[in-house]
């Protein structure tokens, strides 16, 4: 604690933080950001991100409407309820944003990501692995006398428990994409 | 109807077809293609200022002044980075401006060629929109949208970045036309919500409106129905720095201005009242004080057309999104119909409260002695240019807070002042664009001396165009408001904040051409305001004032609005360390 009593690691960097807290309960959300395909969008929505000290826990976008100029940038992002619902007025007035849908309030959603794991070993680590492998329907893309690499899909948690069973199994490189959702039914 | 030409006169005819009759600006190599066309013309008056930050506020004071977008043309490199403050600026007092930079040809952009720099990337965050236009087919199309989102919803700030091969290149124009882009902010507020607050109305015991720079960006028809609302529920009514003049300061409602240097009365009724309506203002921080404390009996509307200004800093009972004029047409539509009830008795209770408040009288100053207080410079200020219909600008510190607690304003758009930013060398360029707009009109731009020298270049401007702007100079020799938080908040230890070395500030007008005139004597003082104002030309007015005056009232960093400074009496201990973090 310093002499102005300001708590080491606080979200507040600035003087100028004089925001309430509505409530203190850190909440994850994720949310589905359609804009328009324009260069410099993903700035936008980053600058916006790191201009107003919001987290970023994991992010992805992609084209998903050639003809009509569309990208999807699924964001997932955590703060006080306060935050979040800032975090999505805002990102609602950038220019080239065409809709923002918070998928964690808005009913039930499916989320989904892909990753890639090296694994380096021999013997029975390699063996284990590969079981371990099957379990978790990971695919193996690519194979040497030495390593494997994996390619697994699915929510994020699923890919984290994949994570940490692979470290003791020699684990060295990891590819992540990112969450990617779409609310379930109509 | 489709033309060919060349981007350079394309963005002369775009400029044309929006109806723009100015444009601030300053030359070089990436834009010589659009001089060119400039040049060939008589529909646009071009004016060349000093420096590129000047160009920007001088369109925002034309902006201010006339409630249409400035336009604003600078070369690349420096052109653009110099625009930068003033861009910030707009951006955050949600000001209309349309800035054109020149880029480097396209097949040279990431080169690091001369004078190049990623406009685009250094101007994304202190701008609404911007673009980079690489095709001059596009160019036409890309200026109409610019004007539109400059203008739509909140207003603010956008850019367009153009490569000089695109300038030079033929293409196919796309004239204005209605526009067809995914960005059409909603206007009308939604009826359940204004119903809402028709009720509150009817029931509120002790209101307050609290209205902001939205009333006066949303046009003269908001202005009047504020008036009209205000009049028919006989609500008292405050306002931001930004908002002044939507309602007239002689209105028998009107409690000043509120926050942090507001009025004794304003900053005690929005902390007791029970129902505060927020027209078109934000809760910024120079406003509530510390948030925690802020009004806490109160149920509070918002009515913003920025739907992020809600609920971003107060708890809002009840957010109306909308345009100002929109909603408060509608409020009063459903208000009316159901028989223009308040609760008279109390609110008859409410102002004998306020008008004790109000007998504090909060702004009185002792003018006594052959040093001329600046509070007193002002009153006079105000007392002999109150029959003309008078534009104000300010700069930045003591003296603008002096000037909007002793300068009345009867109507909207004619005070500008850097409200959000705080921009030290605002109020000078910004005169000479509310004089380009108001050819007739007396422009006066109250200043401190320190202030002034950062845009003293534009000097040259006012003289070139003949702009008779009177520049009035509070001369404290120091850097006044930095001065009194040294005094209150650091130990009386005045670090950098005397200036030496000031100029002669009537030999410097006599070198432009202009007139100087000095005063130091409060007995001579009517005289000289006088012949400021006597005199057709710019005129710079060295008002040498009292250098140790403080700005008061103030609410101290960290208290409420109750917890007010009204004088230097009173100044021990009013600031702990928890509050002198924040600025």
């Amino acid at each position: 604690m310093s002499a102005l009593k300001i708590k080491k690691g606080s979200n507040s960097h600035s003087a100028y933080n004089l925001r309430p807290n509505f409530s203190d309960v850190i909440e994850r959300h994720t949310l589905a950001v359609l804009v328009e395909n324009e260069p410099g969008v993903l700035a936008r929505v980053i600058g916006l991100f790191s201009g107003r000290g919001y987290n970023i826990d994991s992010l992805t976008v992609a084209e998903v409407d050639h003809t009509g100029h569309l990208s999807r940038i699924t964001i997932v992002t955590s703060g006080t309820p306060q935050v979040i619902e800032q975090i999505k007025a805002q990102l609602g007035r950038i220019v080239p944003v065409h809709e923002v849908h918070d998928l964690t309030v808005e009913g039930p959603s499916v989320e989904r990501e892909l990753a890639m794991f090296k694994v380096s070993g021999t013997g029975d680590k390699r063996v284990e692995a590969l079981r371990l492998a099957d379990i978790f329907r990971a695919n193996v893309v690519d194979s040497t006398l030495e390593t494997f690499v994996f390619e697994i899909t699915g929510a994020p948690d699923k890919i984290d428990a994949f994570a940490d069973l692979m470290r003791p199994l020699g684990l060295s490189d990891v590819a992540r994409t990112g969450v990617a959702a779409l609310p379930r039914g109509n | 109807m489709t033309r060919k030409m060349t981007g350079a006169k394309m963005i002369v005819q775009a400029l044309i077809d929006q109806g723009v009759d100015t444009v601030f600006g300053y030359p070089g190599g990436a834009v010589l293609p659009i001089y060119d066309e400039v040049f060939q013309q008589n529909s646009i008056k071009h004016v060349l200022v000093r420096h590129e930050q000047g160009a920007v506020h001088a369109a925002e004071g034309y902006a201010r002044s006339t409630g249409k977008p400035g336009v604003v043309l600078v070369t690349s490199g420096p052109g653009a980075t110099n625009a930068v403050t003033g861009l910030t600026d707009a951006l955050l007092d949600s000001i209309p401006l349309v800035v054109l930079t020149g880029q480097v040809p396209t097949f040279m952009i990431g080169s690091d060629a001369f004078q190049e720099a990623d406009t685009v990337g250094i101007t994304r965050p202190c701008t609404k929109h911007n673009w980079l236009v690489k095709d001059t087919d596009k160019l036409g199309a890309v200026l109409h949208e610019a004007f539109h989102v400059a203008i739509s919803g909140r207003p603010g700030p956008v850019l367009v970045d153009i490569p000089k091969d695109v300038q030079f290149a033929t293409g196919t124009y796309t004239p204005k036309k209605p526009s067809t882009s995914h960005y059409q902010p909603p206007v009308k507020g939604d009826m359940e919500e204004i119903t809402e607050l028709v009720a509150a109305i009817e029931h509120a015991r002790r209101p307050v409106f609290y209205t902001g720079g939205g009333v006066i960006n949303s046009g003269p028809a908001a202005s009047q129905l504020l008036r009209e609302l205000v009049e028919a529920t006989g609500f008292p009514i405050t306002s931001t720095l930004m908002g002044l003049g939507a309602y007239p300061a002689s209105g028998d409602k009107w409690l000043g201005m509120l926050g942090m240097h507001g009025l004794y009365e304003a900053n005690m009724a929005m902390h007791d009242c029970d129902l505060m309506i927020n027209i078109g203002a934000r809760f910024d921080d120079r406003i509530t004080g510390v948030v925690d404390l802020f009004s806490p009996k109160s149920k509070k509307a918002h009515i913003d057309i920025d739907p992020s200004s809600i609920n971003k800093i107060i708890r809002i009972d009840i957010p109306i999104v909308g345009d100002v004029g929109h909603v408060l047409e509608d409020l009063l539509k459903v208000w009316k119909s159901r028989g223009r009830k308040t609760n008279s008795e109390a609110v008859g209770k409410w102002w004998k409260q306020i008008e004790e408040w109000r007998a504090v009288n909060c702004l009185k100053f002792e003018q006594s002695g052959k040093i001329i207080k600046p509070q007193y410079a002002l009153s006079r200020l105000e007392a002999l240019t109150k029959k003309y219909d008078r534009y104000i600008t300010t700069e930045v510190g003591q003296h603008q807070m002096w000037a909007a607690q002793y300068l009345r304003f009867e109507d909207p758009n004619r005070w500008m002042t850097s409200g959000g930013l705080g921009t030290m060398g605002y109020g000078f360029p910004a005169s000479i664009g509310v004089q380009m707009a108001h050819p007739d009109a007396l422009v006066i731009n109250v200043a401190g001396e320190a202030s002034w020298l950062m845009n003293m270049q534009e000097m040259g401007t006012a003289m070139q165009y003949g702009l008779p702007v009177k520049q009035f100079i509070l001369n404290n020799e120091r850097l006044g408001m930095v001065r009194q938080w040294q005094e209150l908040l650091h130990g009386e230890r005045y670090s950098q904040s005397w200036s030496e070395s000031l100029p002669d500030f009537v030999k410097l007008a006599e070198a432009f051409g202009a007139k100087g005139i000095i005063c130091s004597d409060p007995d001579d003082l009517d005289d000289a305001i006088m012949e400021m104002l006597n005199y057709d030309g710019p005129v710079i007015f060295d008002c040498l004032v009292e250098k140790h005056e403080n700005c008061f009232p103030m609410i101290p960093s960290g208290k409420a609005h109750n917890d007010m400074m009204l004088s230097g009496a009173n100044t021990q201990g009013m600031i702990d360390a928890k509050g002198s973090v924040l600025v």
